[in-house]
């Protein structure tokens, strides 16, 4: 007879998100949002700018999860953030975390006015972005947070995204905002941490996502995790915290740094890269890991 | 207690005796007082709200929009390209059912840039699904924001309380504060059926397809055609409270009228002068001011145009392509109903050209002498 | 787990005075059952099951549950996206074709 232990989970049972939404199998950004509430609670507002969560989350009349969500226009994640914040507390309500939820389009790209705004004021809000680095509710198309190399349907691989990924950290970095973190979907129980100490703090508090998406990345759905982690070990999208824009925590520092190469194979999208593509990103995810560590060190 | 204030003060007192809760905006002249007297009025605790200093029109809006959902009563101001950044949420207040309250300044759209006024911005606004309330006194603007709120919020659609750019906004005139009191006696705390909290979840606003959103939007007009009605009733009670009615429009001296002017803001005022001016040289003038235009006051312009022998509409913007969108829809009111007035359209007065009297007068000149309106467009005052 | 107090039907309007004012939701997404989106399935061998949570953690669709301190596969919204098979540490979850 097998002696049957107890399950110790490393995060809260409760689900604030239930099943039946619309994602793609292996999707990232539902993960991210599966642990985020789970930080956060049901006392959570959330406000869906155009993104893929506009749709994953389900068609009116229904919704796939049990806090309030307001769809807001694609640029005002943040604005719509900062007035429902401003609105609940005028009518009694100061506990309700609110959350801007966007992809990397709305915060990168066409959000990142409102984005800038609201932390340069400080509003008391948590915006998160999570990234699966492209325009991929509207089918795939570039953002400037795709990476280097990379095909999308508007960078066909004649003309892939020759451009660097926006350090969108950096910006909010300048900003001078109470926290900021990069998170990752493959290591949930240090998302957890993070908005968990987030959600204790008053003023902006950044959140940078990393969220594979297999439909984008042409990559294999069950390898949505994997990515995850090769991409911390790989140094690419390093995990890391800053406080007030100046005091950086690197989470995790591999000892041995795995090389790029392993994980561009596994992606459809980089398939066309040659070598001294890879090279090269190689070379560039030395110097902004050197960079990061750096700015640790200060 | 009065005061001697101008136009954008008295949408900044309309917005603290409404004690609005939420005001986010941003700068623009010529409404840059109005933000101004807001934040100080803030400062100074005279109004308890919160006002995010947004960094674009567009993000006041969002945040307006947002803060409105949460059950709060929301106020912001702009004009030309401000209103103009924010179309795309227009539509979203409406569609939303947000009753936001905006004072809008008409400000002739650029290029080439314009401070002065035209009504091409707010009327470009027509199709969003904003009530529009186009005034002609300081007094007017601050007495119709706490009308606007009331029947906004009644019916939950927003709207937009108008002044023109410097004839109004920045014009000192007298005006009567309300009480606070009476204010909230008139205009009690925002209550809406539904709103957003935690407590009880809903997402707002979602993917929604040709199964569900045809409703939606019938109902959006369903209500709007309820706010004449509603108008008429709190604009009544403003009178029974404060002494003064706020109407659809101002009827002056239309009963015997031969020739009724239509015209809107500030040309409305000076419409009357040109009327009495042409009185006394045997016109039978009238003058019609249309206040509410949106919803448009069909009942009253097909009542009051009925015993004219000839309408003809002044216009301060254009519909390039068309007409003026006053005489368009004066036109279309009127089409088919049994007495048959022809209208005259006139566009005058863009990008601040000043509208006097005299304006009218050559206006009543015009169209005395013809006996139907032309094809063309009939400008006045442009130098050709 | 799926607690949501909302109602779990599909919702259909049969008319406008029963469309609310502010467009919003009414019931949960539950009605939609995503399990017909696979065409592989997976099949957890709990004899060799460590009981680590990791596939409970990393299912998007939150189709794994824990029943009597093991996994149970909700093979009514399951998409087979197979992270759960590929993320196993002891190997013991396959991914079985679907009969038709």
């Amino acid at each position: 007879m097998k002696k049957e232990k107890t399950m110790k989970l490393s995060l809260p049972t409760e689900e604030l998100m239930s099943s039946g939404h619309l994602a793609c199998q292996g999707c990232a950004a539902t993960l991210a949002m599966r642990y985020v509430l789970k930080a956060l609670g049901q006392k959570t507002a959330l406000c869906i700018p155009a993104c893929c969560w506009s749709v994953i989350d389900g068609p009116f009349p229904h919704s796939s999860l049990d806090v309030p969500i307001f769809h807001c226009a694609f640029e005002t994640a943040a604005s719509s953030a900062s007035g429902l914040k401003a609105g609940l507390e005028m009518v009694g309500d100061t506990e309700t975390t609110v959350v801007a939820w966007a992809g990397d389009g709305g915060t990168f790209d066409i959000g990142i006015q409102a984005l800038s705004g609201a932390a340069e004021r400080n509003d008391d809000i948590i915006y998160v972005c999570y990234d699966n680095e492209a325009y991929m509710n509207t089918g795939i198309q570039r953002s400037s947070a795709t990476p280097y190399g990379a095909w999308t349907t508007t960078t066909p691989v004649k003309h892939f995204k020759n451009r660097p990924k926006k350090d969108i950290d950096a910006i909010m970095a300048a900003h001078r905002i109470p926290y900021q973190a990069t998170a990752n979907t493959s290591y949930p129980e240090d998302l957890f941490r993070k908005m968990k100490k987030a959600k204790g703090i008053k003023g902006t508090r950044f959140f940078h996502i990393y969220a594979p998406c297999p439909t984008g990345w042409k990559c294999r759905p069950e390898d949505s995790i994997k990515l995850g982690r090769m991409v911390v070990q790989n140094c690419m999208f390093p995990l890391y915290e800053v406080e007030n824009g100046e005091k950086y925590t690197i989470n995790i520092k591999p000892r041995e740094k795995k090389p790029v190469a392993d994980y561009i194979r596994l992606q459809g999208r980089f398939r066309h890269l040659t070598d001294a593509d890879i090279a090269y990103i190689q070379q560039e995810v030395d110097r902004n890991w050197e960079r990061l560590l750096k700015r640790a060190e200060c | 207690m009065k005061k001697v204030i101008m136009g954008n003060h008295a949408l900044s007192w309309g917005a603290t005796l409404a004690r609005a809760q939420v005001i986010a905006a941003y700068p623009i002249t010529p409404q840059t007082q109005v933000v101004e007297l807001l934040s100080e009025m803030c400062a100074s605790k005279k109004l308890d709200a919160k006002f995010i200093k947004v960094e674009s029109e567009h993000s006041a809006m969002a945040a307006c929009i947002a803060a409105s959902l949460a059950g709060a009563r929301t106020f912001t101001a702009t004009s030309a390209q401000g209103l103009t950044l924010m179309h795309e949420l227009l539509h979203w207040a409406s569609g939303g059912r947000m009753p936001v309250v905006m004072g809008n300044i008409n400000r002739a759209m650029a290029p080439g840039w314009s401070i002065w006024t035209d009504q091409n911005d707010s009327l470009s606004q027509r199709d969003t699904g904003w009530m529009q309330f186009y005034c002609a006194s300081n007094q007017e603007v601050l007495d119709t924001v706490i009308q606007a709120f009331k029947v906004s919020e009644a019916l939950m659609i927003p709207s937009m309380v108008i002044l023109d750019a410097f004839a109004l906004s920045h014009t000192y005139e007298v005006v009567e504060i309300p009480d606070q009191d009476k204010v909230d006696a008139y205009l009690p705390p925002f209550n809406p059926p539904v709103r957003l909290t935690p407590s009880d979840p809903h997402a707002f606003g979602g993917l929604t397809g040709p199964e569900h959103y045809f409703e939606l939007r019938y109902k959006l007009q369903i209500d709007m055609e309820k706010a004449p009605a509603l108008i008429e009733e709190s604009g009544r009670e403003y009178e029974r409270m404060f002494g003064r009615y706020l109407g659809e429009v101002e009827d002056y001296r239309c009963d015997d009228a031969e020739l009724i002017f239509v015209s809107s803001g500030t040309a409305g005022y000076t419409g009357r002068v040109a009327v009495d001016a042409l009185r006394q040289e045997g016109v039978r003038a009238g003058n019609l001011r249309i206040k509410v235009f949106r919803p448009f006051p069909f009942e009253r312009v097909r009542r009051i145009a009925a015993g004219a022998k000839k309408i003809a509409v002044v216009d301060r913007n254009i519909s390039y392509g068309h007409h003026g969108i006053f005489y368009q829809e004066v036109k279309s009111a009127l089409y088919g109903k049994d007495h048959g007035v022809p209208v005259f359209g006139y566009i005058t007065g863009l990008g601040g050209r000043d509208v006097t009297p005299d304006t009218f007068k050559e206006i009543a000149r015009h169209a005395l002498t013809k006996d139907e309106p032309d094809e063309e467009i009939v400008w006045i005052g442009v130098k050709k | 787990m799926n607690k949501t107090k909302k109602k779990t039907e599909k919702i259909i309007f049969e008319s406008e005075k029963d469309v609310p004012l502010v467009p919003m939701s009414l019931g949960s997404m539950l009605y939609n059952k995503t399990g017909a989106w696979r065409n592989i399935r997976p099949v957890i061998d709990t004899s060799n099951c460590l009981q680590c949570g990791i596939c409970w953690k990393f299912c998007p669709d939150v189709a794994i549950l824990i029943e009597n301190e093991f996994p149970v596969v909700d093979y009514v919204y399951c998409k087979g996206c197979g992270i759960c098979a590929e993320e196993c540490p002891s190997k013991c979850i396959a991914m079985v074709e679907e009969e038709k």
